[in-house]
């Protein structure tokens, strides 16, 4: 089979992290947490180990800053009465900009995982010709 | 461009249908055309020259048209005889005043020789001959035209120039009495105060060519005050009419006749300085009378101007609607920033801008419009009243020489004074001179010494100075030093800052600034002035400590920014001269307060709205606190502050929520009860908040039959939430205050909360749950009630837990005041009774501001980083406070972003625009300026122990709540073990072993050891959830002083007091006797000792205390006599009683909600309490003194 389901996860994985970069830089807090949760799932199930480790903690980290929010009734995350002191402000600058960083250095990784996921199928019908 | 822009204001106006009747057909306010117009009518009506002149520029402005100008015109040479009779009076002035440099200077020449040639050609001349160069103040008819022709822009400006500095006049009044603030409301104070001056006081040298003046005219003193009050009467009227383009003319005058008031204020500071200075040559019966005369001669005037303008509003109208699109186009970029600024407008502000006639200020006075020149010198002859005024204000302070109030008042007559004398002469190298002296490498080496003098903590035992501790003086010249900010309104922790971020990080203190922006201030320069000088990048307000370039420009203190003085400015109100931007008051008071025009609304000001809360369950009943809180403010209804427009409203809730129709006419309240608390409405819409003019009979009524009304009930729910939720629903459309009393835990509806307090973990030292809010509910309603400027304040009087730690967030965020009452019962707890009527009593009659921004700016390099208090923060430095009260304090955390080091200075500037209770947006700037140091021992000298103290008692339950309370109280020793250690490795030179601090700070460790034996910090000792979060929010909220007395009591002897040092005071003599450590051993039992608490007093009296003392003071015949629960001082007319209780008020005079006394005898059980608060003794778990310091010393050596 050409295109296995790994290929597709890395394939949607590279979409999605597109997305996740300009959520992190307009701090889109919810979907970027769901969309990330979202394709950790996907690899899990295309049992994509390293791909998973790699990610966990990003996913760990989401789940405790979830979990350690502020007392509000509905979803969300930044507290709009504390967000404006600098230390918070540059807390929250700072994480956008170091999952920037993730998320770019992760978008290639699923570019070349993605290419070398489908080209390692790929492959032996080239060596059965 | 404009009017649209105006049109959605006014459609904000709509949101209070209620207040005005104009509000749908006619917009309230209007920013544009129709304010020319006011302006200009005025003038013409106004017979009375000064503001003639400021009218007709504004005419030329809008309107290119030939027929306006021949309008103007006319108006102008009318104004203009009267212009120099009036400046032939005013010459008066000069000459006294400053009369030797009156004549070097140049601009003052021209003025002088003006007024001696004949009226019309001597100005024509003088003013074409400026006007090539210099730009002078007048213009001839004929150039002023050709201005105009060329531009538009500054025709707004002179417009809007003119209408404030005419208008001035017979706002004077209000503002004096504003000032004199004590007692009466604002603008009726003034009225009072000036009545009751002794003439001795009031001589000035002003005053007396004013009086001259005034003679004219034949206005009485009395006629002050109703003149005032016909003002506001018109204001009224003009609003009532208001509809179509006349109606337009007719609101703007209303913010005319705002405006007035507000400038003879500013002059006030002058008056006084001159005073001060000048020294009354003239007899003190002149001032008084000519005050008054010229504000009653104004009133005419403007009564006349007024009719005038309704006839010529419409035909200016007319000819202006050509001349209208340039205006709206004119007005660009600057007006906007404005709006962002200090409008604080979202969406609004852009229409505001668009509006706004300012736009082009600055570039309008550079441009060189003359006309505006003119007007001022016209206004000199108003502001002869606010002379006298002023003069009045310094005589009347009841304290003189102790008091904050007195080190405002110095600097500006000396300003006056001598030193303003010698810049006179030489306006602009002085300030340059100032600047370059500014470096703060002046100081006085004694002090520094002194300051740094090592000291051994565990040598030296008798740390505390005889007297309370002051702020430290900035090691700023004397020059700055004098106009400097009161430390007692802003103050910062180091008042030497380091130079670089390093340096402070070394130096392991705190920066930060100490704010208390609205407190009651005895003397406070009101400027009225068309144009706001502010800086054209940061938008700083100009201050003291800009520097003056030359005669046309100045320097940014806060960007650097070159930016120019525009024309309005140069001419200078004090010595009615022109060409001394430098001298205009602005720059010589570190706090003023501008009258806003339009540009800093959006939306026309709000009136005076309060509505109160109250909850009437059975347990409300039982405490019995609404017969008190009725009765309290059936006596202060009349005292609450506001005007004509007050509006009122009461809902009483328990398991539901009863509305009460209060609309004139009915012969008695009615009560609306809504079940359905699950989803609230308002049951009518135009009769729950009713005008309490109108309405007061009714009222009144309510007030009295409502503690009989609930007295049988049987309900123990309340439905807290639901309520405010109504609350919230029907103070939406006007902002306002909401007043909420509640009892108990909330148990129905939204936010209703569940107990979270385990009684057995009261005392336990593992850490103290529950500190944060149990829901978002409260924050929630808050930050929507502060979107609709609601305040909401909170009294909590409850003998069970009732959650205030998620309560209080409903005004955390609306910017209101927290009370707690703990265990109130109206028989069971007299004290708490007391307390609870007393600060009724300043709650409701304390001032109040409206829909309130506060913006703080600080010097490039320097940023905010925190900020303490309670406020919503709309940016990183915009606070929004829906109301502002004069008793709560602001802290912010600072950090140091760029080196310092390429200015010897750093200032801060926190402006606060505000809507006072008569429906005038105002805008208090305070600035604090302060020396920039590079050496480590520099930044120690100035270390501020008070300030540090605050500002981490603040950061400490910033800490409690976000992590925990063990933190919170290890980052606070860690705060003096750190600091400890710094100053010893960074002086070397330091053999001595022990602990070791600089003699400035010598109070630090002591202090924080207090502060973690407070309610909100302590552990161990067993503290009620709700006392503890409410100590919290004090912290968070009192301005510096009070806490610092709560945190660290002042303890005094009072049966030995001497008259030694004693202050005199009018006719009574305050001992001062020396502050004690608060330990145990300093007392004694044959003594007799006084505990100020800030809040309370304790009265501690020994065992074996003076018998004659007993009896001299208490009225007891001896100690076995004393009642155990005494709380007051009986007013015994023997010498020692007298001496005790003029010490007993001088302490009580400063502080807003007076303190309780209780007299504590040595073996009741009272006793607890009053040892408490002896934080240097052991008590319960935690340590003493001794015992902290050697704890730092292990921990330093670790």
């Amino acid at each position: 089979m050409a295109f296995t389901f790994a290929a597709f996860c890395y394939m949607l994985a590279l979409l999605l992290t597109a997305a996740l970069i300009f959520f992190a830089i307009w701090h889109l807090v919810l979907p970027e947490y769901l969309i990330h949760f979202f394709f950790c799932v996907m690899f899990l199930c295309a049992t994509e180990w390293l791909t998973l480790t790699l990610n966990l903690p990003l996913l760990a980290y989401h789940v405790w800053r979830y979990t350690s929010r502020p007392v509000m009734s509905g979803p969300g995350l930044y507290d709009p009465t504390t967000i404006m002191n600098a230390d918070i402000l540059a807390y929250c600058q700072k994480e956008g900009w170091c999952k920037l960083a993730f998320y770019l250095l992760s978008f290639f990784y699923y570019l070349y995982g993605y290419v070398f996921s489908s080209s390692r199928l790929f492959t032996p019908d080239y060596f059965l010709i | 461009m404009s009017a649209p822009g105006y049109t959605n204001l006014n459609s904000s106006a709509g949101y209070n249908p209620n207040s005005t009747p104009n509000g749908g057909a006619a917009p309230p306010r209007q920013n544009g055309p129709l304010q020319n117009y006011p302006s200009m009518y005025p003038p013409t009506g106004y017979y009375s020259a000064p503001p003639q002149h400021q009218s007709y520029p504004t005419i030329p402005g809008q309107n290119i048209s030939a027929p306006s100008k021949a309008i103007t015109n006319s108006a102008h040479s009318i104004d203009y005889y009267w212009n120099n009779h009036q400046q032939q009076q005013q010459q008066h002035l000069p000459q006294h005043h400053v009369a030797p440099s009156y004549s070097t200077g140049p601009p003052s020449q021209p003025y002088a020789s003006i007024p001696s040639s004949a009226p019309p050609s001597s100005n024509a001349q003088y003013i074409q001959q400026p006007f090539q160069q210099q730009q002078p103040p007048f213009a001839p008819p004929g150039s002023y035209y050709g201005q105009q022709s060329y531009q538009a822009p500054p025709a707004q400006l002179h417009q809007q120039q003119h209408s404030s500095l005419a208008l001035a006049p017979a706002p004077i009044h209000p503002n004096v009495s504003y000032l004199s603030a004590p007692g009466s409301s604002q603008h009726g104070t003034l009225s009072s105060s000036q009545s009751p001056s002794t003439p001795g006081a009031m001589t000035t040298q002003v005053g007396a060519p004013l009086h001259q003046y005034s003679s004219t005219p034949p206005p009485s003193s009395t006629a002050l005050q109703p003149r005032y009050n016909t003002s506001a009467h018109a204001q009224i009227t003009a609003t009532v009419n208001g509809k179509g383009s006349t109606a337009g003319v007719q609101n703007n005058i209303h913010p005319y006749y705002d405006q007035s008031p507000p400038a003879p204020g500013s002059y006030e500071s002058y008056s006084g300085g001159a005073q001060s200075s000048g020294d009354v040559d003239q007899p003190p019966s002149g001032t008084p009378t000519a005050s008054v005369h010229s504000s009653p001669g104004h009133h005419q005037g403007m009564q006349y101007g007024y009719v005038a303008n309704s006839g010529a509003s419409s035909a200016s109208a007319a000819t202006s609607g050509p001349a209208e699109p340039p205006l709206s186009s004119s007005s660009d970029d600057d007006e906007e920033e404005d709006e962002d600024e200090e409008a604080g407008g979202d969406t609004s502000s852009s229409s505001t801008g668009s509006a706004s006639p300012l736009p082009n200020n600055y570039d309008s006075l550079e441009g060189g419009s003359y006309p505006d020149s003119m007007p001022p010198s016209n206004d000199m002859t108003n502001q002869a009243p606010p002379y006298g005024n002023y003069g009045y204000h310094n005589t009347q302070s009841t304290y003189q020489p102790g008091l904050d109030t007195h080190a405002d008042s110095p600097p500006s007559q000396n300003l006056y004074g001598q030193p303003g004398y010698q810049q006179y002469a030489q306006p602009f190298p002085n300030f340059s001179q100032l600047s370059a002296a500014l470096g703060g490498l002046s100081g006085v080496p004694e002090l520094e010494v002194e300051a740094l003098r090592p000291v051994n903590l565990l040598q030296e035992r008798n740390l505390l100075p005889p007297r309370p501790l002051e702020a430290p003086e900035p090691n700023l010249s004397p020059d700055l030093k004098k106009v400097n900010c009161s430390p007692q309104t802003f103050r910062c922790t180091l008042s030497s800052i380091p130079q670089t971020q390093a340096l402070l990080n070394k130096a392991r203190l705190p920066l930060g600034l100490l704010l208390h922006p609205f407190r009651d201030l005895q003397q406070l320069p009101v400027i009225t002035s068309n144009t706001i000088v502010r800086c054209r990048s940061c938008r700083t307000y100009i201050n003291p400590f800009v520097t003056f370039l030359d005669q046309r420009r100045w320097k940014c203190n806060l960007c650097y920014r070159v930016n120019d003085v525009p024309d309005e400015f140069m001419y200078n109100p004090v010595t009615r001269s022109y060409g001394e931007p430098h001298k205009r008051p602005e720059v010589q008071n570190s706090t003023v307060e501008f009258i806003a025009s339009s540009d800093y609304m959006l939306r026309p000001p709000q009136p005076a709205v309060y509505l109160f809360v109250l909850d009437v369950s059975h347990n409300a009943v039982e405490a019995g606190y609404l017969k008190y809180f009725c009765d309290a403010l059936l006596e202060n209804l009349d005292k609450m502050p506001g005007d004509a427009r007050t509006r009122v409203g009461f809902l009483t809730f328990d398991s539901t929520i009863h509305f009460y129709n209060l609309r004139e006419g009915l012969s008695q309240p009615q009560m609306l009860v809504v079940s359905d608390i699950d989803d609230i409405f308002i049951p009518s819409h135009d009769s729950l908040m009713v005008n309490l003019k109108e309405s007061k009979e009714l009222v009144k009524e309510l007030l009295t039959s409502l503690p009989a009304m609930f007295s049988q009930t049987r309900e123990t729910h309340s439905a807290l939430g639901p309520a405010l939720q109504a609350a919230f629903k029907l103070m939406s459309p006007t902002g306002g205050r909401v007043t909420v009393f509640q009892t108990q835990l909330p148990t129905l509806g939204a936010g209703k909360l569940q107990s979270r307090e385990d009684p057995n973990q009261r005392s336990g030292t593992k850490g103290v749950q529950h500190l944060g809010p149990a829901t978002d509910f409260y924050k929630k309603l808050a930050l929507d009630c502060s979107g609709q400027q609601i305040g909401v304040d909170f009294f909590l009087l409850s003998s069970q837990y009732s959650d205030l730690a998620s309560l209080a967030c409903i005004s955390k965020y609306s910017a209101g005041s927290v009370f707690y009452y703990p265990s109130f019962h109206y028989i069971h707890n007299p004290a708490q009774l007391e307390k609870f009527q007393k600060d009724l009593d300043r709650y409701l009659t304390r001032k109040i501001g409206f829909e309130a921004v506060m913006r703080i700016r600080c010097t490039k390099g320097l940023s905010i980083h925190t900020f303490h208090g309670n406020f919503f923060v709309r940016s990183t430095d915009l606070l929004s406070l829906a109301n502002v009260n004069p008793d709560s304090g602001f802290a912010v955390q600072m950090s140091i972003d760029n080196s310092l080091a390429d200015s010897s200075l750093a200032c801060f500037q926190a402006a606060l625009l505000y809507t006072s209770s008569k429906g005038k947006r105002r805008i208090r700037v305070h600035t604090l300026c302060l020396p920039v140091v590079s050496q480590l021992t520099d930044v120690y000298i100035g270390a501020d122990v008070q300030a540090v103290t605050c500002l981490l008692a603040n950061m400490a339950i910033d800490r409690s709540i976000s992590s925990s309370l063990s933190d919170a109280r290890d980052a606070l020793v860690n705060a003096v073990v750190d600091f400890v250690s710094a100053y010893k490795s960074s002086v070397s030179n330091l053999q001595q072993s022990g602990l070791v601090v600089p003699a400035v700070m010598r109070l630090f460790p002591l202090y924080i050891l207090a502060l973690l034996k407070q309610k909100a910090l302590r552990t161990g000792t067993s503290t009620r959830l709700d006392e503890r979060v409410f100590a919290m929010c004090e912290f968070k909220t009192q301005p510096l002083q009070q806490l610092m007395r709560m945190v660290h009591p002042d303890l005094y002897r009072l049966d030995n007091m001497s008259d030694q040092g004693a202050l005199h005071l009018n006719d009574s003599i305050v001992p001062q006797p020396h502050l004690l450590h608060l330990s145990a051993e300093r007392l004694s039992r044959d003594g007799a000792f006084l505990m100020d608490c800030g809040n309370v007093f304790f009265l501690w009296i020994g065992k074996s205390c003076n018998e004659m003392f007993i009896r001299d003071v208490l009225g007891c015949p001896s100690y076995a006599s004393i009642p155990p629960n005494m709380s007051h001082i009986p007013e015994l007319q023997t010498p020692l009683s007298e001496r005790l209780r003029a010490f007993l008020d001088w302490l009580q005079d400063n502080r807003a909600f007076s303190a309780s006394i209780h007299v504590v005898k040595d073996d009741a059980s009272a006793k607890a309490t009053f040892f408490q608060h002896l934080v240097e003794d052991r008590c319960d778990s935690a340590s003493s003194y001794s015992e902290f310091l050697q704890h730092i010393q292990q921990q330093m050596s670790k």
